[in-house]
């Protein structure tokens, strides 16, 4: 009996010394830390993804805190509501960024792009882009194993079953860019999400010749410089055989989209268009 | 009792069908691409235009840098594109496309089959004939021969090893060569000596080839400073490395270079394109090619020249079999898919291999059972099932640590492991990605 009342008297004994050790250790090596990095942090959506560049949600409330304006700091997954309370609760002011959205620039499916060879290797792309050009004739476009969509943690990028493209949903993605550095094509890109979600992109990545693009696929990009002549907003260039569409000067009239002969630009979620009888087509021209 | 190399190793099917047959001479195709970039470093410039008519041995394409070779038309033709090419890979890449018209050589080549030796060449006249013919390492690995005979400052080399191991399965083109052409390759051995400025040579031969070991023997015995090593069966003894355990003890330290421990290590088919290229004044114009497969009608070795398409050596030796899954460049161990069979031979092209849909036929994957199996095949020690799931992490910084970069690529691991896991493609992505790393952290 007497061994079990020392064992708890001493035991207790020991963590009273050792809790008053304590508290006077920590009372002399306090860190200072601004209050304020807790409360953006609590503002913020704590996914700890990274899209902000910093080490998770922690790295850009310190980071926020710091900086005089909130310039270059953007919370991709909160967006422009986060970052505005982010800015009421430091007393600054938020810069306005456009949303974003992770765009696809490939249409490579089974019908355009017919496949040459089968790729029975490790199912990852990575290690696919390392081996060779791919199960297609084309050495840009998506290989199709979903490195993507593993590297997304939003849920937001799955693989088309019919076309075995990748798909984004406009819904769920927050344009972290964690599918961008997946990708060892660099085939998604982080574009405007656009008014209305409305956008228009060149959805192609291949740098081969006009006919070998084509070769490969019909739906490429064969720089042929049609879009660049037909934009009235000098939007497009032309760079190694590739159309590319400055997002920040496009505004969306749809010319480039009527001007490509492969179909390679694509606009989405804009109304269905009207169609032009070709009557009307001519009077339009003359007048 | 055989000398070996020390850890690892494993015993893949020999499946030499074309050891007994002789090199033959393929015809000279009616077109050849000769890409610019054959061999480890810079593409070479070309210095030809199109429309030039060229001859046999002419530079077409000069070094455009220290790492970096000299590429020679191997025809005699005109010029018809210099432009991008689709590549055994599938990819575009540069090349000078070249028809064919007659057989005409440069005048400086020596044709003769007459077997001649010079005594009186200098150390600095060997390394610039070798430079000027542009001749790589043929066993594969296409880094420039002259690079590797000039040692960093301050290190020594104290013996030359040649490599007539051909660990891989199925080729055969390195074991013709030691039986068809030996005393050109002994010259070879000496110029190379010389080069490099030892007093003694080791050729490292797996007893899978007593003729050439006896062959090798008997002529080397007239010469002084060769010798010639048995060596165990093991697969990869053909890598630098391990052939300089196998054959001298030394063991390469980590990251080191084999001049670390006084070795230069050269292939079989680099001695013999030196003999030519300094006695006969022949640039690398040419190789032996082994062209195999279970299902192919006559397997067999051939002398063709570089840029030949692959589909005309395959033609030679009977054609695609119907039941083919795949063809790959090299050897089945360490060799590549070729997607594109109108691709050119190359440099480094020892063999092509035809694969039946019933080899290819690859078993499903199945999860780690630590078994170790990979631990213990690894011939440099390394893990390559930790190395592999690492990268799958892209715990690039850990994978360092492992010593990922000491990995050779043999494949050892892959082809061990009972649960079918692609452990090399994984860890050559990792390496790949670490090797990035460090080189950015030096910038």
């Amino acid at each position: 009996m007497s061994t079990i009342a020392i064992t708890i008297i001493s035991l207790c004994a020991i963590g009273i010394v050792s809790a008053v050790i304590l508290y006077f250790v920590a009372q002399k090596f306090k860190v200072e830390e601004d209050p304020r990095i807790d409360i953006v942090e609590g503002l913020l959506p704590g996914a700890n993804c990274g899209g902000c560049g910093y080490p998770g949600c922690r790295g850009l409330a310190e980071a926020a805190v710091k900086s005089d304006t909130l310039e270059g700091i953007m919370c991709p997954v909160g967006g422009a509501p986060t970052m505005s309370k982010v800015a009421a609760a430091l007393g600054r002011e938020a810069s306005a960024q456009a949303p974003k959205i992770a765009v696809v620039r490939c249409n490579g499916n089974c019908e355009n792009r017919p496949r040459t060879s089968i790729y029975d290797g490790a199912r990852s792309c990575a290690i696919e882009h390392s081996l060779y050009a791919g199960d297609t004739a084309c050495g840009y476009g998506c290989l199709g194993c979903g490195d993507c969509v593993a590297a997304c943690q939003f849920d937001a990028i799955h693989l088309d079953p019919t076309t075995q493209l990748p798909s984004v949903d406009d819904d769920k993605c927050v344009a972290c860019g964690a599918c961008v550095k997946a990708c060892p094509r660099n085939i998604i890109e982080l574009r405007n999400k656009g008014i209305k979600d409305r956008r228009v992109f060149v959805c192609c990545v291949n740098k081969d010749k006009g006919a070998v693009a084509r070769k490969a696929c019909k739906a490429a990009c064969i720089g042929c410089g049609k879009c660049a002549k037909e934009c009235p907003f000098e939007a497009i260039t032309v760079e190694n055989n590739l159309a590319y569409i400055d997002f920040n000067k496009c505004r969306l009239c749809r010319k480039c989209v009527s001007a490509c002969p492969t179909g390679a630009i694509h606009e989405v979620n804009f109304p269905p268009r009207k169609i032009e009888t070709d009557a009307v087509k001519t009077n339009n021209e003359s007048i | 009792m055989l000398k070996t190399f020390k850890i690892g190793g494993v015993h893949p099917p020999e499946n030499k069908l074309s050891a007994g047959s002789k090199i033959q001479a393929l015809p000279i195709p009616e077109q050849v691409i000769i890409p610019l970039s054959q061999h480890i470093g810079a593409p070479a410039t070309p210095v030809v235009q199109k429309g030039d008519n060229v001859k046999v041995g002419q530079l077409i394409a000069g070094a455009s840098g220290f790492v970096s070779a000299n590429i020679h038309s191997s025809v005699s033709g005109t010029v018809v594109s210099i432009d991008n090419i689709t590549d055994a890979a599938g990819l575009s890449k540069p090349a000078i496309t070249i028809q064919v018209e007659g057989d005409e050589w440069i005048d400086d080549i020596d044709r003769s089959e007459k077997i001649l030796n010079s005594n009186n060449l200098t150390k600095e006249e060997i390394i610039k004939a070798i430079t000027a013919a542009g001749i790589v390492g043929m066993g594969g690995a296409t880094f420039p021969t002259q690079v590797k005979l000039t040692p960093p400052p301050g290190s020594k080399a104290e013996f030359l090893i040649i490599n007539g191991v051909e660990c891989e399965p199925y080729l055969t083109s390195d074991h013709r060569v030691m039986l068809e052409k030996a005393e050109e390759v002994l010259i070879g051995v000496q110029l190379l000596m010389k080069a490099i400025g030892v007093q003694r040579a080791i050729i490292g031969i797996e007893n899978n080839k007593p003729d050439a070991i006896e062959h090798l023997k008997q002529l080397a015995s007239k010469t002084i400073g060769i010798e010639i090593c048995p060596l165990k069966l093991k697969y990869p003894q053909g890598g630098e490395k391990q052939l300089i355990q196998a054959t001298t003890g030394r063991t390469v330290p980590s990251g080191g270079l084999p001049i670390a421990v006084g070795a230069v290590v050269q292939n079989i088919g680099t001695a013999l394109a030196v003999y030519e290229a300094v006695i006969k004044h022949k640039p690398l114009i040419e190789r032996v090619v082994t062209v195999t497969g279970k299902s192919l009608a006559r397997p067999g070795n051939y002398l063709c020249r570089l840029g030949t398409p692959i589909s005309k050596l395959i033609e030679a030796a009977g054609g695609v079999p119907e039941n083919t899954a795949k063809v790959i460049g090299g050897g089945p161990m360490m060799g590549r898919t070729i997607v594109n069979i109108d691709s050119p031979i190359m440099k480094g092209t020892s063999g092509i291999l035809i694969i039946s849909n019933k080899e290819a036929a690859r078993k499903p994957v199945r999860e780690c059972i630590r078994c170790g199996k990979c631990v213990s095949a690894c011939p440099m020690g390394l893990e390559p099932y930790l190395l592999a799931k690492l990268s799958m992490f892209n715990l690039l910084e850990r994978m360092e640590e492992e010593k990922v970069m000491d990995c050779i690529e043999c494949g050892s691991c892959s082809f061990t492991c009972p649960s079918t896991r692609p452990l090399l493609d994984y860890i050559r992505l990792g390496k790949g990605r670490t090797g990035a790393m460090i080189r950015n952290r030096k910038k």
